[in-house]
């Protein structure tokens, strides 16, 4: 494999690896605070993503559509805390997951039933369209590098408010003993709808800045979720930091291990049967590594809670 | 003796369906009962074990893939194939086990999750036995070569047995000194250790013997549908089996059983009705979660109760 | 050789020395109490003694055995007991169910996946055994949840004992308990001494001085003494962490 190539899908495991951060975080922050294990995460994603095309169709500006589709995004997350979420805070989890379940039903077939079962697509914006020469012979998509550029961003954005704002503090102190800020006099039911809709919109802007890239389609949150929970194990949950770092590593492993494996299989196997094996075995790597990670650290890599 | 009424009315209900007209139910009655015996072994390590497992339709379809792999390589006796299944999704879930069990709560739930994508994503990159569109068995399985469930009422019967010996199995084994330590180990693990019970262990076993009886399921059916698809490993799918354990009172073994014909008739009547059936099959599962927890028959008895005051 | 020897054991959470170069030792029979003042580090210590906790350095030996990165179950079966603060019985299950399972560990075969466990004879008759042992015959057929917390705790003790333990961790077995059982459960303890070593943490002075061999005080992750029930009473080391508490 040369040199370009294997730059090429380093970038795009980089691209992968941020796009997963943004929807990690805000899972594992509503873990981390409510003790929330919210599935239909997903289904946030994918909203976004639809909201985008459906504003895109009315305005034909894609700043705007990404607009629209933020604030509807927030607000269909909290429509969502007001309406289900907020009764489930102290439930067991196996009641959370249930209801979330049944959200995600819900959210993907009204998704099939509104915009059909066919993908749809978004087209990139003008400016940030086409491709850039990184080194010779490599022209990366300008809005590839746009995604690499947001995800930063947020992760960025995201540490600087845990850290150094009010709410973060309120965040940090929440995800230790909710309770307590309670009884201090911090709105609690305040910060969880904050929590909530925050992790809403990062998803939801994941799904619009993924959608000009991949396809547009109802069970485009599934797969999605899946690798944000590995990514949550494999961090820690309830810690941004570890999801920033296992975000890149799933994405790195996963991209780089999808093009090298049957490469490396046809070392060992015939090319028919390294055909069939290396993609086989590239689906599995992530959670081959989410395993490995388990049993050295059954808490993570990074775990934010004791216990 | 309630069983026994049951297995009974099950065991009747071909001829009386036949008799009304409805012979076609059977075939639900039969995908209901094959359901049932996944949801029951499910029963045995979520609602006794209180371990949320939400990969168990791996299960079922390594068993349903390992009657198709062994059918296209010519293999179709049931006496080798119902075996395979088993011991290949007991297997599977022994070894993901090791590295599940280690976890507790919102972990074990996200890595069982995750490991059943794994057994999907795995299953759909196998081009060789359809991948993604899955593979069409053109018989079913033979006993010494005799088409021993070819036919609506012998496959109904054979699912039956299966279900049957399943649940006076599962009985059992709640009631012997391995279903206390499972028990024990649901409400109090760090105390069961400090007795000098090696919990992970009990634990690893229970859900081992769940795996295998979920590969039961699938061989029963890849025998059914007479088709075998990655579908069958779908998150979907281990969602809608907790669902069926839930409904039915997850502290319930019958329970489960129950859950599984309430969930399979539904679906099969609302897909009647409409083309987007799953926004109602949502619609009652939220509801199940927020309002019916303790399963149907609790909510009607509290109901009841509440009505009586 | 000592039941239970525990040598330099250290653990810190971040900068808290919770565990500061800890020692101490149960000769076979002794009851060994360990008092100290809130914060001292108890629980942590016994945590680590029951293999709920891995200490950051130090080693712990039952019997000679290093058991020091052993799990619970492991402990459980080299002879260590233990009550926990909290009771920790099963509350759903009959005082009877409860005994027979801490019973059914020390079977010879703990996992038997035949025969119908309510009416397992042997295990029926251990747990009666048991309880009568602490004083709750009769009491058998009560949900555990429907017990007075004293009988609880007895029947935490009952169970602990079931697998006919060398060393017994009994960690605030008075705690909440009222004076008429606190009495019932000193004088149970009394009918064990000689049979059964006992590592008994307990704030109840009455309980410690009645039962103990030998005290050690801890106090900030530290033993500050160790001696006669007497000494340590008269030990002006003792009487400053304890009264200097109190101002």
């Amino acid at each position: 494999m040369s040199l370009t190539l294997l730059a090429v899908q380093a970038l795009n495991g980089l691209q992968l690896g941020l796009l997963l951060f943004l929807i990690a975080a805000g899972l594992t922050l509503v873990f981390g605070v409510m003790d929330f294990i919210n599935l239909a995460h997903g289904a946030q994603y994918m909203t976004g993503a639809y909201l985008a095309v459906f504003f895109y169709g009315h305005t034909g500006h894609f700043g705007a559509a990404l607009a629209l589709a933020l604030l509807a995004a927030l607000a269909l997350g909290l429509v969502l805390e007001a309406l289900v979420w907020r009764r489930l805070y102290d439930r067991p989890h196996l009641d959370q997951v249930l209801a979330t379940f049944g959200v995600i039903l819900i959210l993907t077939e009204g998704a099939r039933a509104l915009f059909g079962p066919s993908p749809l697509s978004l087209p990139r914006p003008e400016i940030l369209s086409g491709a850039v020469p990184l080194m010779a012979g490599l022209n990366y998509p300008v809005w590839r590098l746009a995604i690499i550029a947001a995800g930063l961003a947020a992760a960025l954005g995201l540490w600087l408010m845990v850290a150094r704002t009010r709410l973060g503090m309120q965040v940090r102190a929440g995800a230790d003993d909710a309770a307590m800020i309670g009884a201090l006099g911090v709105d609690v039911a305040r910060l969880f709808r904050a929590v909530f809709g925050l992790g809403a919109m990062l998803a939801g802007f994941a799904g619009v800045m993924a959608a000009p890239v991949l396809a547009v389609e109802p069970d485009m949150g599934d797969g999605v979720l899946i690798l944000a929970f590995v990514v949550i194990v494999i961090g820690g949950v309830g810690s941004i930091r570890g999801a920033f770092i296992a975000a890149l590593m799933v994405g790195l492993v996963d991209t780089l291990g999808r093009s090298l494996s049957t490469d490396v299989a046809r070392l060992f196997l015939s090319p028919a049967a390294a055909n069939d094996a290396g993609p086989a075995v590239a689906s599995m790597l992530v959670y081959v590594l989410m395993a490995a990670v388990l049993f050295a650290r059954p808490q993570g890599l990074f775990p934010a809670r004791a216990g | 003796m309630r069983a026994a009424a049951v297995l009974l009315a099950l065991a009747a209900a071909p001829p009386v369906l036949e008799g009304l007209d409805a012979g076609f139910w059977v075939v639900t009655l039969s995908r209901a009962l094959i359901f049932a015996i996944a949801a029951m072994a499910l029963q045995f390590v979520l609602g006794r074990g209180g371990l949320v497992c939400f990969g168990f339709a791996a299960f079922m379809g390594i068993g349903a893939y390992a009657v198709g792999v062994a059918y296209a390589n010519g293999v179709e006796d049931a006496l080798v194939a119902f075996p395979l299944a088993m011991l290949a999704a007991g297997g599977f879930a022994a070894l993901t086990g090791l590295a599940a069990l280690r976890t507790r709560g919102v972990h074990f739930i996200m890595i069982t999750l995750a490991f059943g994508q794994m057994a999907y994503f795995a299953v759909t990159a196998l081009s060789a036995y359809g991948g993604d569109d899955g593979m069409t068995l053109w018989t079913r399985s033979t006993l010494g070569g005799f088409g021993w469930i070819e036919g609506r009422w012998p496959l109904y019967y054979a699912c039956l047995g299966a279900a049957a010996a399943t649940w006076a199995l599962l009985r059992a084994l709640g009631a012997s000194r391995f279903g206390r330590v499972i028990d024990g180990a649901r409400q109090n693990p760090g105390r069961m250790a400090a007795l000098g019970f090696d919990v992970r262990r009990a634990q690893l076993a229970a859900y081992a013997l769940s795996g295998a009886l979920g590969g039961l399921a699938g061989a029963l059916l890849a025998n059914h549908a007479e088709y075998v698809s990655p579908a069958y490993m779908s998150w979907h799918r281990s969602g809608e089996l907790i669902v069926m354990v839930v409904l039915g009172g997850a502290a319930s073994l019958g329970g489960a059983g129950f859950g599984a014909l309430v969930v399979v008739a539904l679906e099969e009547v609302l897909a009647g009705w409409t083309q987007h059936w799953r926004i109602a099959m949502g619609l009652i599962v939220l509801a199940v979660a927020l309002f019916a927890r303790d399963g149907l028959a609790g909510t009607l008895t509290g109901a009841l109760a509440r009505l009586r005051r | 050789m000592s039941v239970l020897a525990v040598e330099g054991l250290r653990k810190r959470f971040g900068a808290l020395a919770a565990t500061d170069g800890v020692s101490l030792t149960v000769a076979p029979g002794e009851v060994h109490a360990l008092i100290g003042p809130n914060g001292a580090g108890k629980t942590t210590l016994i945590a680590q003694i029951a293999g709920a906790l891995t200490p950051d350095a130090g080693a712990i030996r039952l019997m000679g055995r290093d058991v020091t990165r052993a799990p619970a179950h492991a402990r459980a079966r080299a002879g260590l007991a233990r009550t926990f603060q909290i009771s920790a019985t099963f509350l759903d299950m009959t005082a009877r169910e409860n005994a027979a399972l801490a019973a059914q560990a020390f079977a010879r075969r703990p996992l038997n996946p035949f025969g119908a466990v309510a009416r397992d004879r042997a295990l029926n008759a251990a747990a009666e055994a048991a309880l009568a042992q602490v004083g709750l015959a009769g009491r058998g057929d009560m949900r555990a949840r429907a017990l007075s917390h004293g009988e609880r705790r007895a029947l935490e003790l009952a169970m602990a004992l079931a697998g006919r333990p060398r060393l017994l961790l009994l960690d605030e077995p008075m705690a909440g308990v009222g004076r008429s059982e606190t009495h019932r459960l000193t004088e149970t303890l009394q009918a064990l001494r000689g049979t059964v070593a006992m590592l008994l943490v307990e704030h109840d002075m009455g309980a410690v001085f009645a039962l103990a061999d030998r005290v050690s005080v801890l106090v900030a992750g530290r033993v500050i003494a160790t001696g006669a029930p007497e000494a340590i009473r008269a030990d002006p080391a003792v009487r400053a962490a304890y009264l200097g508490e109190d101002g």
